[in-house]
């Protein structure tokens, strides 16, 4: 009788063990992101649109979401200092527009040959 | 006269075991996996939908999915930028660029072709539909050849079939929650998951992780 008793906890055990790495096995955490987003995509959307939000404000956003997301920990995204930096050139603060096409570079080397390609060209004119 | 019922049992078990293993060919990574692309340049999308916003609307929206594969995706706003003040005001003149002028200006290792095919809302009298479809062609900006192309599509009629399920239900789920309420741009978040499925490295076919990504492989 005790025997068999112990049999069953061993039986329930495993099962126990079998269920645990099953259903572990869907929950399957999702790796965390790499950057940290905010309305990034949404801005690019905005700037595409042309007629939403007046140039100023488009950069303000974007400023107020990259300390968010420097506060969070997080990485910026791919671009996001570039296209910061685009909009305060559309509005003619080209020492900003420098100052954030630099450090896109900085952040992404793989970025190079096109930043260097803008300064030049804004070098020139 | 015996009629033997062995063979038609053979048979029968060689069609329906047959039936299972139809196998989809796996994708060729070769050339992918030998071209190692670190940056993706996104050129304009071709749009051969009749909504004029199918292009851009997609465009605002690969950043994201492609940038957590693993990739640098150049700024698409100041590519966009760059193209036109250089004189290629559409993005069919873009496609038709030569690859080496590409990788001169801006230094990328693949350009990603995107062809929207589909963008917009059937009103039917019984369930309206919004439907954004993409294609897209990873192309070597080094030797021109293409490394892996890709199709996907996303649909609000989705949500009425539940044996989607998984990942792709329930962003379906999510964008149609989302849309609910607001009838005017239903395309625009359902070209989001388009650009998600199309794009978003670990997919069955899909696009492989890149190195900025901890699942990328390296050979």
């Amino acid at each position: 009788m005790n025997k068999q008793n112990t049999h069953c906890r061993r039986a329930l055990g495993a099962v126990a063990v079998i269920a645990v790495t099953t259903l572990g096995g869907c929950a399957n955490t999702k790796a965390p992101d790499l950057y940290g987003w905010n309305g990034y995509e949404k801005n690019i959307d905005t700037y595409f649109r042309g007629d939403r939000e007046a140039l100023d404000s488009q950069a303000k956003l974007m400023e107020s979401d990259l300390e968010k997301i420097r506060s969070a920990g997080k990485a910026l995204p791919p671009g996001y200092r570039a296209h910061l930096g685009l909009l305060y050139g559309k509005q003619g603060d080209m020492a900003r527009f420098k100052e954030h096409l630099e450090s896109e570079k900085q952040l992404f080397p793989e970025s190079e040959t096109f930043i260097d390609f803008l300064l030049r060209k804004f070098n020139k004119n | 006269m015996k009629f033997s019922i062995k063979p038609w049992i053979a048979a029968l078990a060689i069609i329906v075991l047959s039936g299972c293993a139809t196998q989809k060919t796996p994708y060729d990574y070769t050339l992918l996996k030998e071209s190692k692309p670190r940056s993706i340049l996104v050129l304009p999308p071709l749009n051969q939908t009749p909504e004029v916003r199918a292009s851009y609307s997609m465009l605002a929206q690969v950043t994201q999915p492609l940038s957590e594969s693993g990739y640098y995706v150049f700024p698409v706003s100041l590519v966009d930028e760059t193209f036109k003040e250089n004189g290629v005001t559409e993005a069919s003149d873009a496609h038709q660029l030569p690859v080496s002028k590409l990788r001169e200006i801006f230094g990328a290792d693949a350009g990603l072709y995107i062809t929207m095919t589909q963008y917009g809302t059937v009103f039917r009298v019984l369930d309206s539909a919004t439907t954004v479809t993409a294609e897209t062609k990873l192309v070597d900006l080094k030797t021109g050849s293409t490394l892996w192309a890709g199709k996907a599509t996303a649909s609000s009629a989705e949500q009425q079939n539940q044996q989607q399920g998984g990942l792709a239900g329930l962003l379906i789920a999510a964008v149609v929650k989302q849309i609910i309420g607001s009838v005017t741009d239903q395309s625009h978040p359902m070209a989001g998951v388009t650009s998600q499925r199309l794009l978003k490295a670990g997919r069955v076919d899909g696009l492989l992780y890149g190195p900025r990504s901890p699942l990328y492989v390296p050979n």
